[in-house]
């Protein structure tokens, strides 16, 4: 039931995810921050297996930092993917991450850009993008009020509406939405969006 | 639902007069969910051979991204490109390393070998190749694509001819599969140029 999406603004990219974390039909916790902060200009959300998912995103958020000691300067976005890719692709037939990833990150020469990465490994360069069995709700929503070029204002208010269809279509609906917001001034966390305080 | 069709693909391509055209759909799915409507499956190796990957998504830009590294090394060992008869059993040597745990991809070879002769093969995922004079296809919306070539296809037509009909043919079929659709990709390949279009269908 976790869903993790995301979309491109103007000049920002949002990406909105669930915060709990479960396990059959107990709630451990509903503060679970699943959008990592890989660096100054990238997030990183996923979903699926817990374990796989805290693991990975750990992994690459460390390998990321290891590049920009190494080289003294950060990957860019579209690399980050693609290391992501690879990881995923590699351990796809041995042992694979069931983790399903929405990147965005910012660049002064490229802009933003927003990638969808399954858990086989699939790279896409997208506008909108979504997981989980929230996303039926959120990509049509999407589909329906997304225009490029959004302010700010525009996207957290469409982000609002896809929560509010997730939440009251979704028959176990997660209890709290955090949003997280990628600009030219950085990688930060935007609000939450909580009916359960913790 | 088979591994082959999670993604959702369409490809064809077609043989004319020292020419070919490939094609293919432009749909990317997770099964039932439509996830982009711009995804590329034909990738060009020169400027006179392209490789179309139908199947997985995944496999497919694995296969695309060895493939070309070979290709790569290829030109700086020999200083030139490589002709499509070689690809093609490149192509199926890669993936028939892959025999018993093999990549889930169909690929479409399509070039312009020696004298600009086209020349079009496909073969299924563990390499078994399948030369054709006339056209090949793969993906989830092969059968269809299969009767709309077959009734479509003259021999010896020039380029423009030929873009109208693989245009065609694609789009009839992929119209009609649901797995693959939103619009067509179209590269047209003469010895002097290359020609790329976006074809618009059932944008569903």
């Amino acid at each position: 039931m976790e869903c993790v999406f995301g979309m491109v603004g103007k000049d920002f990219a949002l990406v909105v995810a669930d915060t709990s974390a479960v396990n059959s039909i107990l709630v451990h916790k509903s503060n679970e921050d699943k959008i990592m902060v890989l660096d100054n200009h990238k997030l990183m959300g996923a979903s699926g297996e817990a374990g796989d998912r805290a693991q990975f995103t750990e992994y690459v958020q460390k390998n990321v930092s290891l590049y920009q000691f190494r080289n003294g300067i950060p990957l860019t976005t579209k690399a980050a993917a693609n290391f992501i890719r690879g990881e995923l692709a590699t351990a796809l037939r041995k042992n694979p991450y069931q983790v399903n990833i929405i990147l965005a990150g910012y660049e002064k020469e490229t802009g933003l850009s927003l990638y969808f990465i399954d858990y086989i490994a699939t790279l896409h360069k997208v506008d909108k993008a979504a997981f989980g069995y929230g996303s039926y709700f959120a990509l049509s929503m999407m589909d329906r009020h997304y225009h490029p070029d959004m302010t700010v204002e525009e996207a957290v208010k469409l982000a609002d509406q896809c929560i509010d269809e997730i939440r009251s279509r979704l028959v176990v609906a997660p209890q709290n939405f955090v949003i997280k917001i990628v600009d030219k001034d950085g990688a930060r966390e935007h609000s939450w969006r909580r009916t359960t305080k913790e | 639902m088979s591994i082959f069709e999670y993604n959702g693909s369409a490809l064809v391509a077609m043989v004319g007069k020292n020419c070919f055209a490939i094609a293919s759909d432009r749909r990317l799915g997770v099964h039932l969910q439509t996830v982009a409507t711009d995804f590329q499956r034909i990738f060009k190796i020169h400027d006179k051979l392209f490789l179309g990957l139908s199947g997985l998504g995944s496999d497919a830009q694995t296969l695309h991204q060895r493939l070309v590294f070979r290709h790569k090394l290829y030109q700086l060992r020999e200083e030139r490109d490589m002709k499509p008869e070689t690809f093609a059993s490149l192509v199926s040597a890669v993936l028939y390393e892959k025999r018993f745990g093999p990549y889930f991809c169909q690929p479409v070879i399509a070039g312009l070998g020696d004298d600009d002769k086209p020349f079009i093969c496909t073969m299924d995922s563990i390499g078994a190749k399948e030369l054709a004079k006339d056209f090949v296809v793969a993906g989830t919306a092969s059968e269809s694509l299969y009767g709309a070539c077959e009734s479509m296809f003259k021999p010896d037509m020039d380029h423009e001819e030929l873009f109208e009909t693989v245009s065609q043919a694609l789009i009839s079929s992929i119209d009609r599969d649901c797995l693959s659709g939103w619009g067509g990709h179209v590269y047209v390949v003469t010895p002097t140029e290359v020609t790329e279009r976006i074809l618009k269908g059932r944008m569903d």
